[in-house]
Parts: structure tokens; sequence; C-alpha cells
């Protein structure tokens, strides 16, 4: 049945398009009386000459022989419905829907993710609400909590009771201390299982640092001289983690283009990196050198090559972790990271040999550096950013020069500390 | 002088270990379990003082006490409310509703016979 519209379709698209009969008949080599038939669906139309005709009106074939999907048009009416403050142009939906199937898909699927995002956000913010079976788990729970309480508070009353009394309390006490196991067993059961449904997915920074994991933090593409568009963004969901990824990347495609590979590998021969003396050398600033060493392909470098970047609060933006690095991803490091003291002396390199304190013991050579990042306007402070390229040591021993970072507060078991935010749960001479 | 308490609340072993205290305490205890009729029980008991859970069957507490506070001869009548949500919106919910005293499940008997006892001397007292 279907099939029977499609010249009907043709016409309206052609019409949308503002072409005349006479011109698409001419472009797509038939005459105009025999697309006239065709759009009154009085010849049946198909093969390369329906091919034709959509590319003339520049829409796929499909939507000339099957129309626009029913769930995408109701879709875009309940959208336009919601809408608040805004009139949506309702006569005019098919004709948009058929223009723009791309534009109006993406509507319709942004639609339906803000309803489902507004059911989740009202049910998370007040669950017993609406949620009304733990609301009703909750109520049973606390029923029985209630009785219990009550009757054995009856009980424990050192005034008498008379024996009839005190052994129907027994029962009833029994009879709800069963319903109590079996109500709050449920209700463990429940919310366990409201857990595992849940969205798995972190913050896009932890996504976008998915992704660069899965690709070793290190791009061929780019190496190769191909732009960063060129890279699949694919495993990566949310647009926030996409356009994370993308600022990432394109970075990486002036670092690349800065500090070229087959140069750089020249330099590197000659041993261990120095990052100052590749700034000099490149002529570049120290964290695209630092970003650059954390991004080469793995057996370039000798030892494996961390890199952390934090903004003027101190929170993490960007983490490659190295073997045997303990570094809280929210909050909670140690600020004597040389990460941190960079942000307490902007634009001064700084080396330090750093021994990570407690069970995790290992030592490390950082390299921080803390720069402006963007100026904000005249008269105006920038805000800083600060990167630490951090290397393994093996078989190296602390001296008195040596940092000494700890891991949170809580298991650090450094006794003397200045900085100190909370005790340590350790017991002393850990 | 006979202290008349109306108690309406589902949990049968709630009501009974209510129904023993306030016995003990002297006064005589009616118990009700659903809310679809509770109106009419309030009505036709005329009890000094009424307990409400919140939760009912049928009608909830708090539908029941917003249609007391419109009847003209149950403007004062004393209501203990108890409910398993203690979220500030469900008392305020209530305050709203007219409610004389809320309280949170689980309590324990002393707070229930305070707050008949207070209850019961601020309606004597006017």
């Amino acid at each position: 049945m279907r099939d029977l519209l499609t010249g009907s379709r043709i016409r309206e698209r052609r019409q949308i398009a503002g072409l005349r009969q006479a011109e698409l008949a001419r472009q797509v080599g038939i005459s105009a009386s025999y697309l006239n038939l065709i759009e009154h669906n009085r010849r049946r139309i198909g093969g390369k000459l329906l091919v034709d005709i959509a590319g003339a009106l520049a829409v796929e074939p499909s939507v000339l022989t099957q129309g626009i999907e029913a769930t995408l048009i109701s879709a875009l009416r309940e959208a336009a419905a919601d809408a608040v403050g805004q009139q949506a142009e309702i006569e005019t939906l098919e004709e948009f829907a058929g223009r723009f199937p791309g534009w109006s898909g993406v509507l319709a699927q942004m639609h339906r993710r803000v309803v489902s995002l507004e059911r989740t956000v009202a049910t998370l913010s007040d669950r017993l609400t609406h949620d009304p079976h733990l609301a009703a788990s909750m109520h049973e729970v606390l029923s029985t909590a209630a009785a219990i309480r009550s009757t054995a508070a009856i009980l424990a009353d050192p005034q008498d009771i008379d024996a009839e009394w005190q052994d129907r309390f027994h029962q009833n006490l029994h009879q709800d201390a069963e319903r109590l196991a079996d109500s709050s067993k449920a209700l463990v059961t429940y919310l366990d299982e409201s857990d595992t449904a849940k969205d798995p997915r972190g913050a896009p920074l932890e996504e976008v640092e998915v992704f660069l994991e899965a690709r070793g933090y290190s791009f061929p593409e780019l190496d190769a001289g191909q732009g960063a568009d060129v890279i699949d963004l694919g495993g990566l969901n949310t647009s926030a983690a996409r356009n994370l990824a993308g600022e990432w990347l394109r970075q990486s495609e002036a670092d690349a283009k800065a500090m070229p590979l087959d140069a750089l590998k020249t330099t590197l021969a000659d041993g261990d990196p120095n990052p100052l003396e590749l700034a000099r050398r490149f002529s570049v600033d120290l964290p695209t050198v630092f970003r650059r060493l954390a991004g080469l392909p793995e057996g370039v470098l000798s030892r494996p090559v961390g890199l952390v970047i934090c903004d003027g609060s101190g929170s993490i933006l960007f983490l490659k972790p190295v073997p045997g690095l303990s570094l809280p991803r929210h909050g909670e490091a140690c600020p004597h990271w040389p990460l941190f003291s960079a942000l307490n002396r902007p634009l001064v390199p700084i080396r330090r040999q750093v021994a990570q304190q407690g069970r995790a013991a290992a030592m490390f050579e950082c390299h921080a550096y803390a720069w402006p990042h963007g100026v904000s306007g005249y008269e105006q402070e920038p805000s800083y950013r600060a990167a630490m390229l951090i290397r393994p040591l093996v078989d190296a021993e602390p001296n008195a020069e040596t940092t000494r970072v700890g891991p949170s507060c809580r298991i650090c078991p450094s006794g003397d500390c200045g900085s100190r935010r909370e005790p340590s749960i350790l017991s002393e001479g850990f | 002088m006979s202290r008349k308490v109306l108690l309406i609340e589902d949990e049968p072993n709630i009501a009974e270990a209510i129904r023993f205290l306030l016995t003990r305490e002297g006064w005589q205890v009616e118990t009700h379990g659903d809310g679809a009729d509770a109106l009419q029980v309030i009505q036709g008991a005329q009890p000094d003082l009424v307990i409400l859970d919140v939760m009912l069957p049928g009608k909830s507490g708090m539908d029941i006490l917003r249609d007391l506070r419109a009847l003209d001869d149950m403007k004062d009548l004393p209501v203990l409310m108890l409910t398993a949500r203690g979220q500030s919106r469900d008392r305020e919910m209530a305050e709203n509703a007219g409610v004389s005293r809320f309280m949170t499940k689980p309590f324990s008997n002393a707070e229930v016979l305070t707050a008949v006892r207070d209850l019961h001397a601020q309606a004597t007292q006017l």
C-alpha cells in the first residue's frame, strides 16, 4: 500500500525543494508528462529512476518510498507539546521531518533523553516519594520495627503484666521479628537490584581516560601527519566526552607538529629525555614537551611516562598513570606532590625525586610546571594549570633531597607533616 | 471523667501495644484499621484524641486529616500523626493539614505517652 503514495511524496518533496515539474523531469532525463503521471501515483516507480529523483531532491530514496516514520512524527509532536514558552509550527511538522530527517531524529532523541533524565532526577532526588516500591518497603520495615519496639518495651517494663497479656505480646514479638527479617531482606534485594540497573558510566573526563588508555595514549595517525579529525571517537558515549577527547586530540596534533616523531627520536637516542633541553631544542613550552613525551608510542622511551594535569584548585583534569603511582583521582591528594608545589611557583620548572610513602612505596622522578592557561582580559589574573611528568625510578634510595609524598591523609604514616588534613587511622610506628 | 482515644492504625501489633499502654494509663481505647471510612468512624466515636497513621489502606492519613479539619466541630480535636517517613516534606504537609503533633516510627512508648498526655492537657486547658 505504501508504494502507492511514492508519487505523492515525490510531488511534495519537489514542491518543498521549489522545483518545477519540468525542471525535475529534465534533471532525471524523463518527460514532464511522465513525471506528472508518477506524481499522481498513476505509474509505478522504482530502481534507478527513483534513486535519481531522490538524488535530485537531495533526500534518501527511503524517504520517498516509506515516508517518514510515524514514531518520529509522534516523538516530535510530544517534544512540541512539552516545550515551554515555544510555539512549534505543528502544521508543518511533516514537512520539517521530511526536509531535515537528521535534525528531526536528533530532536526526537533529545526529547526522549530529556524525559528519561527528568524521570531519573525526580526519582533520585526524592526516592521515597517517587519510588512507591521503596516507600512501601520502608514503611513495612519501620512499622514492624515500631511494633517490636513498643511490644518489647512493654515486656521489659518492671510493672506487672497479666500472664495472658504477656503471652500475647511474646507471640506478637515473635511474629514481628519474622516479618522484619523478611521485609528487610526484601528491601536489601530491591536496593541491590536498582543499583546494578543504574548507568555505570562515570564522568566525561573518566570516559575520555578510558578511551585514551585503550589507545595506549598514543596516536600513530597524528605522528603520520594526519589531522585529529580522522581519529574514530567510537566508544565515547556522551557528547561532553567526545568534545573533551576532540580537544585533547587537536592539542596532540599541534604537539606532534611542533615536535615531529623522527626528530624527537633522534634527540632521544642521546639518552634520557631532559624536558628543558627538549623545550629549547624544539622551541616549545614545557607543557608541550610533557604532553608529547606522555603520548609517545611504546618503545620510544625506555621507562614508562605518566602525566598529571590539574587546574588552580588542584582538581585533576588529566591522568595518565604509571605503574606504582597512587594518586587519587578525586580530591584528597597529598599536597607534597610537585604538581601542587608548581602551582605555588608558576613558570618555575621543578624537578624532584619523589618517594611515595606507605603500603605503595615507590620512587619517581617528577618534572612539574605551572603556566597561565589562557588570558582572561586586561587587568585580570590568569587562571593557572599545572602539569607533572612522572617516571618510575627503579632501585633508587631516598636521600635528604627526596620529597616524601603520602597517599590520602587517613592512611598516611608520615608523623611530622605540616600539611596533614586529618589524623591518620594507622597506629603509631607503622 | 472517662477519656477516649481513637487509634487509626492498620498494623495490628502496634495497635495492640498502644492500646495496652493507654488502657493502663486510664484511657478508653478504640481502634480502627482502615482509611476509607475513618472519617465516619471518628465522627461516630467522638473521641477526645485521635492517633492517626499516615499510610493506611483505602485513604491516606493526610487526606483524612484534611477532611477532618474541614468539619466545623472537628477543628480543635487533638490529632497525633504517626509516619514511617520523617522527611521534612511530610512534616510540613501534616502541619499544613492541621496536625497537632507529629511522630515518626519507630517511636518509643514513652514518646507516645508523653505526646498523648501533652495533647490532652492542652486540649482540656482551652
